[in-house]
């Protein structure tokens, strides 16, 4: 005997069984991203005044993956159709965009995290603050370190406050761009970078979107592995074949979902 | 279409003939067959209930005779643990590391994987009449992920420094600063011990939504599976906030966020970290860690008791020769029970500084929820009103242990949801004796009836049956001399997770001090191991009667030796792959005994009227 | 689900690319709203929450078609999100409900 309703839906609830399967999935889904979103929540109020960063992330970039991701989820539901059209070489086509935007979204978020790790937050000795984008270190004749930071952003060390002050923050939202900063190592009074260590913004920032770009990972994954090796089955079943690329995109789908709400909420807000 | 159609069965055909195929490790390591994955979690869960058994044992020791060499068992775990157990002593750190790990080994590792997994993947497809879970891969999965969490966890007590030491709730900051990397271990190991249960409910919901047989319509199910159901649906939703706390807790450890860190950053990390930076890290909250762990605590509380109550509602109905009373009742129940289990799990949290209105809310959901409890209790009860009962076989015998002990239990948890009285008793032994009557006497009880319930079923052969009174009198007496002097220790103000079981506090050592322990609840620690002792001498007639058993137990005269309805009992024996003989159509509910007319005084779901 | 006839999802097809478009319009909308000065910060977190949820609407209507789906989904992803609110708000209920502001 086999499993009933594997393709075929079963009458009384309508579903073919991985479908009821992929939505409770998501269902659970579902709690674990809002549990995220509720302790971003719940640290962001109960975070003492001026230690919440704003305007830290690149937007144009973010903006970009965003439109990237809907962009693969239109794919996604375009090859279902073309699918259902028995259309095979177009199913291809739509799917394997999807599958490169996957891999663009990756790429640039790599770059975009590689960006942060690299960016250095300096307060002197002279209560001077400075942060810029690391461009180069190394040590000059006399045998003393420097750093010379690119893009550098300058304000005073308050103790206690994170990050630039409003008034910086919308000059440098008008996209003012000041010259390069050596800093040598004797004017170093601490230096940290925007790691998820940095603070609490940065935590639940690199938390986030390391575990909904696991989720786009293992989605590309499923969604290059039906379009790839498991296109066999296209010619013994299927019906079994669209639904398992309905599955697959409606995964797809929710991880599109989550970077809708993930991209104002660290972004923008 | 047609032709496709036929060509996929064909194909699947011969997938199913390939597992069916020889060789050991497909069959019995690497199956995909429900039944043979229920076996793994039975035999694993069990192991780990004797383990978590066994840590209790050494801290009962150390709670009664602080700081002295263990017996006989002294210089093994000195051997084993290395320093922590130096001279055979248990020393407080290595106290922590048991008391963490029996916490979370019974719950997580041996509890929840016997009576949800084990239980509910043998019978569940059977009582459904379906030939398999609706994907049975997954379902290896879940087991695979489970194993490796196991591992995962007992290894930790290997490890420099120790298991996790933070309790099995591991509440920040706490479980973050303290000094080992069992709490590391503790943190993947949950992680997967997640995911095996988030694979697992998926795959029963589905099984149970989309397999039943013809004519299983959702009032025709056994109430079993109405409860596995239920639980299901506890943890395909309550588990992932704890995986999100389990994953933000990691980060605090290993890449030195603070997440759960109120005053400023976890570690300090090499050479860029300064005092000034730890000022502005924008916080953490130790209070976000225990809303999550509790979201999930409190619906966990429920996944550990529904099973064993829908267990113990078969057996009973079954003995009693009487249809389950109040069927209907029992299903908006437990469904009642499931839904509010979600939104009362703050009653932990009384003593966190909560204000009033939100305590009371909280008070409020959940003395609602001991309603439809109480309400299933009496249901079972009821059904034994003028039934014929079998009383004198180890099942019911467990079954109906299984009530009271089980009402003791949740009635000594109304004082603790009224915010006031918990203020008083929250954190003391009272708690820990509340919710081992729930788990103890009530949950293996339940398991326990299952397990003589099912045998038959499984092996062709019964369990001894004088055996099995002495293994049931044995453990109630025993049970009991362990739980319920905490109740008393409790009031007097033992507190719990302390290695010398509140020596420190005691008026003997502090003869000057007010409301000190006095020497009763401190004699009673040793009262306590003794019963604990005696409790685990009684189960060894049940180790060596469900080993023996399986060779020279008496065999079951029928496929149906209970005389049940439910259809897991209208399957050959052991049931085959795929497990009927001929798919099973439903035509009547779940517990037709004692139907006036009929030939038998029961008749099977599938019997044509 | 919608049917299978060519027809169905030619219809379809139209309807994913005005979706598509929207959720560009969407996006754009949003990151103007962040360059544009609105009088209190509240103001900015519920555009951006309102523009967010509409496209999230538009992904879960059309794109995983739950616009037309059977019961059974509904049932299980409505109660799913109500305990998600729950978590949520009763959580944030208690922060604001504690005496001692700090947690
Ligand atoms: C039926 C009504 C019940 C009520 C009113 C109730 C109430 C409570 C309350 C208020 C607490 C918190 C005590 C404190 O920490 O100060 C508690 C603890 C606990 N309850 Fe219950 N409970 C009930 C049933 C159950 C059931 C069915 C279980 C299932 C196994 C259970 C297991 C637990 C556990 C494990 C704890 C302690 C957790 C810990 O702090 O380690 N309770 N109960
Ligand atoms: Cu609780």
């Amino acid at each position: 005997m086999e499993i009933p309703y594997v393709t075929q839906p079963r009458r009384d609830t309508g579903l073919y069984n991985a479908k009821v399967g992929i939505w409770l999935f998501l269902a659970s889904e579902v709690m674990l991203f809002g549990g995220l979103f509720a302790s971003y929540i719940m640290l962001r109020v109960g975070a003492p005044e001026g230690t919440w960063p704003t305007d830290l992330l690149d937007v144009p970039i973010g903006t970009i993956n965003t439109v990237v991701l809907i962009l693969s989820s239109v794919t996604v539901v375009l090859a279902w159709s073309a699918l259902k059209l028995k259309n095979f070489k177009q199913y291809r086509r739509f799917q394997a965009v999807t599958i490169l935007c996957a891999v663009t979204f990756i790429v640039i978020k790599s770059f975009e995290y590689r960006e942060k790790f690299t960016h250095y937050d300096v307060v002197l000795v002279t209560g001077e603050r400075v942060d810029g984008h690391l461009k180069e270190r190394g040590e000059d004749e006399q045998g003393e370190e420097y750093l010379v930071l690119s893009h550098p952003v300058s304000y005073p060390a308050v103790n206690g406050i994170a990050y630039r002050p409003e008034a910086v923050r919308e000059q440098k939202k008008s996209g003012q761009i000041d010259a390069d900063r050596r800093i040598a190592q004797s004017e170093v009074k601490s230096i940290k970078n925007w790691s998820p260590a940095a603070n609490t913004y940065f935590a639940i920032y690199f938390t986030m979107t390391a575990l909904h770009a696991l989720h786009v990972i293992a989605g590309a994954l499923v969604i290059a592995w039906i379009w790839g090796p498991g296109a066999s089955l296209w010619k013994t079943d299927p019906e079994r074949y669209i639904n398992r690329v309905e599955v697959s995109g409606l995964f797809w789908h929710f991880v599109d979902l989550v970077w809708i709400f993930l991209f104002p909420v660290l972004y923008l807000l | 279409m047609e032709a496709t159609q036929t060509q996929a069965q064909r194909q699947s055909v011969h997938e199913t003939h390939h597992e069916q195929g020889p060789g050991f490790l497909r069959q019995y390591i690497f199956s995909t067959d429900h039944k043979i994955i229920g076996l793994q979690y039975a035999v694993t869960a069990l192991c780990f209930l004797l383990i978590g058994f066994f840590l209790m044992c050494l801290m009962s020791w150390s709670k009664a005779y602080d700081m002295a060499a263990v017996p006989v068992l002294g210089p093994l775990l000195e051997t084993l643990l290395g320093n922590a157990a130096a001279e055979g002593k248990i020393s407080p750190d290595l106290y922590n590391s048991f008391g963490a790990m029996h916490g979370t080994i019974m719950v997580f590792l041996a509890i929840v994987p016997m009576v949800f997994a084990a239980f509910g993947n043998y019978i569940v497809p059977l009582q459904i009449g379906a030939v398999d879970m609706a994907f049975p891969r997954i379902n290896m999965a879940s087991y695979q992920f489970y194993f490796l969490g196991g591992v995962v966890m007992l290894t930790s007590f290997f490890i420099p420094n120790g298991a996790a030491q933070a309790g099995w709730t591991s509440y920040s900051p706490l479980a973050t600063v303290i000094e080992t990397d069992g709490q590391t271990f503790w943190l993947i190991g949950m992680v997967l011990l997640i995911t095996s249960s988030l694979l697992g409910a998926v795959n029963f919901i589905a099984t149970i939504i989309q397999l039943r047989a013809p004519g299983m319509t959702w009032m025709r199910m056994p109430w079993f599976v109405w409860v596995q159901f239920v639980t299901a649906f506890l943890l395909l939703l309550a588990f992932p906030p704890l995986e999100v706390a389990a994953l933000m807790q990691l980060m605090d450890k290993l890449v030195g966020t603070s997440f759960f860190l109120p005053t400023g950053m976890a570690l300090t990390s090499g050479e860029f970290a300064t005092a000034e930076s730890a000022a502005a890290s924008g916080g953490g909250s130790a209070l976000l860690y225990q809303h999550l762990f509790w979201f999930l605590g409190h619906p966990e509380v429920y996944v550990l008791i529904l099973p064993a109550m829908g267990i113990v509602a078969e057996v009973i109905s079954n003995h009693a020769r009487r249809p389950l009373w109040g069927y209907r009742t029992l299903v908006y129940s437990v469904l009642a029970v499931g839904f509010l289990s979600f939104i009362v799990w703050a009653h932990h949290m009384y003593l966190t500084g909560m204000g009033t209105f939100i305590s009371a809310f909280f008070q409020t959901t959940t003395i609602i929820i001991s309603i439809p409890s109480v309400v299933i209790l009496t249901c079972l009860f009821i059904t034994l009103w003028g039934g014929s009962i079998r009383i004198n076989t180890p099942p019911m015998l467990f079954a109906l242990a299984f009530l009271p002990m089980f009402g003791i239990g949740g009635l000594t948890g109304l004082p603790l949801a009224f915010n006031f009285a918990d203020l008083h008793l929250h954190d003391t032994y009272y708690v820990i004796a509340h919710f081992h009557y729930v788990v103890a006497p009530g949950t293996i009880f339940g398991l326990m009836a299952g397990i003589y319930f099912w045998y038959p079923k499984v092996t062709g052969r019964l369990m001894n049956d004088y055996w099995g009174k002495v293994h049931f009198w044995a453990s109630l007496l025993f049970m009991n001399i362990v739980f319920m002097p905490m109740f008393y220790q409790g009031m007097k103000g033992m507190i719990r997770r302390q290695h010398d079981g509140g020596a420190g506090y005691s008026s003997a050592r502090n003869p000057d001090g007010i409301g000190g322990l006095d020497d009763t609840v401190m004699e009673f620690n040793t009262v306590i191991l003794m019963g604990a002792l005696m409790l685990g001498l009684a189960q060894i007639p049940f180790i060596l009667n469900f080993f023996l058993s399986l060779k020279y137990g008496e065999k079951a005269a029928s496929d149906n030796p209970w005389r049940a309805t439910t259809l897991d009992w209208q399957t050959p024996t052991p049931p085959p792959h795929g497990n009927f003989r001929q798919p099973p159509e439903v035509v009547r509910g779940p517990y037709d005994y004692s139907l006036p007319g009929a030939k038998e005084d029961f008749v099977p779901q599938n019997q044509p009227a | 689900m919608s049917g299978h006839s060519p027809e169905e999802v030619q219809l379809e097809k139209k309807r994913y690319l005005t979706v598509f478009y929207i959720l560009l319009v969407g996006t754009v909308v949003t990151v103007a709203a962040y360059f544009v000065e609105l009088p209190w910060q509240a103001l900015t977190v519920l555009v951006a929450l309102i523009i967010a949820s509409v496209k999230g609407f538009f992904v879960a209507g059309y794109f995983m078609h739950l616009m037309d789906e059977k019961k059974l989904i509904y049932v299980v992803m409505g109660f799913t999100f109500f305990f998600f609110l729950g978590l949520l708000l009763l959580t944030i209920w208690a922060w604001a409900d504690t005496p001692i502001s700090s947690w």
